[in-house]
């Protein structure tokens, strides 16, 4: 939150046209904390509210700040397609492997073998690889930093703001008391310190390997792993036809 | 056309049709919707007009987009629709609770057909009329409105987006198959004709202190600010106190939930529509609503005809209930007919403001009623000679 805001003050942008739109969860609160206009929405539909936003007004900057379950679970088809039609929004997707706010559940990011609530005997599904599922889909930017990587991270966010088009950031998040506590991650700070000791900045790994494996010799791969610039989604207008 | 889209003139449209061009005369400039049958030829014919007038279309990936995108583009300050059919009204369920609770204004048109489930997908039912009222999950209040021609779906598609503008809430067209695929004549008026009400805006100059829900006027309606104007706005489904943010108290929770509800109720009177047909001399009323208003009217007329004093009262807004009307007619009329596509959902709401049964002529839906079943009812309901009046 603290780098969105930082970007938010660096961007050169009024800080009356950004706007903030969240889903359900502990990263939707953000929306609330954020000096901006800010839209605290229904699980999943933080990414179709905005875009309703910025078609009506595209003069507003609009960035939609939630989590993982949240944007690729309930929210996985508004994903894609707004990913699919590169509509000119940015998400901060904070990922931190679980759905924290009702206890710690799993979800479609949460590492295959991993415990949680609803997999005391570890995960029995493969989680989302987000960069190939964006990429995939069309997306113009896909990165993925952690909660540690703060330079590059306000970096990135201040990039999205400026690059037209679909732009994702996937952070990587500890959640000690949902998922550190039943994944031996005792607190915060040891998951940061994983975070340290395990992310390797990756440019040029195919991308179909950039999934997460928090297995003990597997790295995490973070940095940029799309940016490109196909055309942004436009309304269709007479006189660009005639 | 005018500059604006509007198709000043008359014309021959189809009720879909004509609730698109009802939509561009509102200045309605954001549709995003779903194809489902009945309803597709709205967007449709949006998304041939909307690059005509510099109006943005877009077709979402399901029903729960759809609504979401609607209720942020009524955020940005557009007035936005979006129409659908029983099974993607089902889906739009959630976020009209969103927008009754943000006090985001939209009209969200459900042409009705053969429910529950996929039904009869191209064939006409009414029987969504009470999940217009309580689809979503809480207490709450809404408007919603029930076309009977295309006429009607033009000019209730204007008198939604007002309703939705003046009071802040999402507002309902409850059309029906028969209605929505009928061709008939629309007179569009000249533009300067066209009512307008605009949404209650926020005062410029107060915008550091600005609370927006807070509500100071009898109305109940709180001054509502777009994003990008600087007001700086919470928006949560959340409950929320009047600067917005999440307030999770017991105290807080009843005061916003009783003010959504009141805001609707306390201003019934300029949102409720009810139109009487032979009601003067009559003791036995037929209550419609929508095409089956259509067979009802044929149906009392023959009545009449016969020497029977029937009178027709036709429902225009369903929802908030006509409270008054009916419970007024309960002192004059010996009987009440009600005739719905359904097994009997109005119904219910007249019999608890009556305290007395009707008389129902229902049907599951599938066809527009014909106007003998309730030309007998009417016959049966007159030799029976009920004299219950309170």
């Amino acid at each position: 939150m603290r780098c969105y805001a930082q970007a938010i003050l660096d961007s050169g942008i009024p800080q009356d046209n950004h706007v903030v739109v969240s889903g359900i969860g502990c990263s939707g609160r953000v929306a609330g904390y954020m000096k901006t206009d800010s839209y605290h929405t229904t699980h999943g539909r933080a990414i179709p509210f905005a875009i309703g936003l910025k078609l009506a007004n595209p003069e507003l900057t609009v960035t939609v700040f939630s989590g993982d379950g949240d944007l690729a679970a309930i929210g996985g088809n508004h994903l894609i397609h707004a990913a699919r039609r590169n509509v000119d929004i940015s998400i901060i997707c904070v990922n931190n492997f679980n759905y924290g706010m009702t206890g710690g559940q799993l979800g479609p990011t949460t590492p295959f073998g991993a415990r949680t609530t609803t997999s005391p005997y570890g995960n029995p599904e493969v989680p989302f690889n987000f960069p190939y599922l964006l990429a995939a889909s069309g997306a113009n930017f896909v990165a993925r930093w952690t909660t540690i990587h703060v330079r590059q991270l306000k970096r990135d966010i201040l990039y999205m703001f400026a690059k037209p088009g679909f732009s994702f950031v996937e952070v990587l998040a500890p959640c000690p008391v949902g998922f550190g506590k039943l994944n031996n991650i005792d607190t915060g700070l040891d998951e940061m310190l994983l975070y340290k000791e395990r992310c390797v900045i990756a440019d040029g790994i195919p991308i179909d390997e950039l999934g997460i494996d928090l297995r003990a010799d597997q790295p995490i791969y973070v940095g940029h792993f799309v940016d490109r610039d196909l055309a942004p989604y436009q309304p269709v207008r007479l006189e660009d036809i005639e | 056309m005018t500059s604006s889209g509007v198709l000043t003139g008359k014309h021959f449209f189809q009720g879909d049709e004509a609730c698109a061009e009802g939509a561009i005369a509102a200045g309605c400039r954001f549709f995003g919707g779903y194809p489902i049958t009945p309803s597709t030829e709205i967007a449709e014919r949006l998304a041939h007009r909307f690059p005509e007038i510099g109006g943005v279309f877009i077709q979402m990936e399901d029903e729960m987009g759809s609504m979401a995108a609607i209720l942020g583009a009524s955020a940005a300050g557009s007035r936005a629709m979006t129409a659908t059919s029983g099974p993607g009204f089902s889906l739009m369920m959630e976020n009209i609770g969103l927008g009754v609770m943000m006090e985001l204004p939209c009209v969200v048109v459900n042409v009705q057909r053969g429910s529950p489930s996929t039904g009869l997908p191209t064939l006409p039912g009414q029987s969504d009329v009470m999940q217009a009222r309580w689809g979503t999950h809480g207490d709450y209040a809404l408007a919603a409105f029930s076309p009977w021609s295309p006429q009607e779906m033009f000019d209730l598609t204007i008198h939604a987006f007002n309703v939705a503008d003046r009071y802040r809430v999402p507002v309902l067209l409850m059309a029906d198959e028969v209605v929505g695929h009928m061709v008939e004549r629309v007179v569009v008026p000249p533009e300067d004709q066209i009512p307008r009400w605009e949404r209650k805006r926020p005062d410029p100059k107060k915008k550091d202190s600005f609370e927006p829900f807070l509500a100071e006027d009898p109305d109940l309606v709180p001054p509502m600010a777009y994003a990008g104007e600087g007001y700086r706005v919470h928006f949560t489904g959340l409950t929320h106190d009047e600067l917005g943010y999440p307030d999770m108290s017991a105290e807080t929770h009843h005061h916003l939930v009783t003010r959504l509800v009141e805001k609707i109720s306390h201003n019934s009177e300029n949102i409720v529509r009810t139109e009487d047909h032979f009601m003067d001399d009559a003791r036995i009323v037929v209550i419609a609503y929508g095409s089956t208003a259509r067979s009802a009217r044929r149906a009392v007329k023959d009545a009449r005809q016969e020497g029977i004093p029937a009178g027709f009262l036709r429902l225009v807004s369903l929802w908030p209930f006509p409270i008054r009307q009916i419970s007024e007619l309960a002192d004059r009329m010996d009987s009440f007919i009600v005739a719905e596509m359904n097994l009997g959902q109005m119904a219910l709401e007249v019999e608890r403001h009556i305290r007395r049964p009707v008389t129902g002529v229902y049907h599951a839906g599938g066809a527009m009623m014909a106007p003998d079943r309730i030309l007998k009812a009417i016959r049966e309901v007159a030799t029976r000679g009920d004299t219950h009046r309170r």
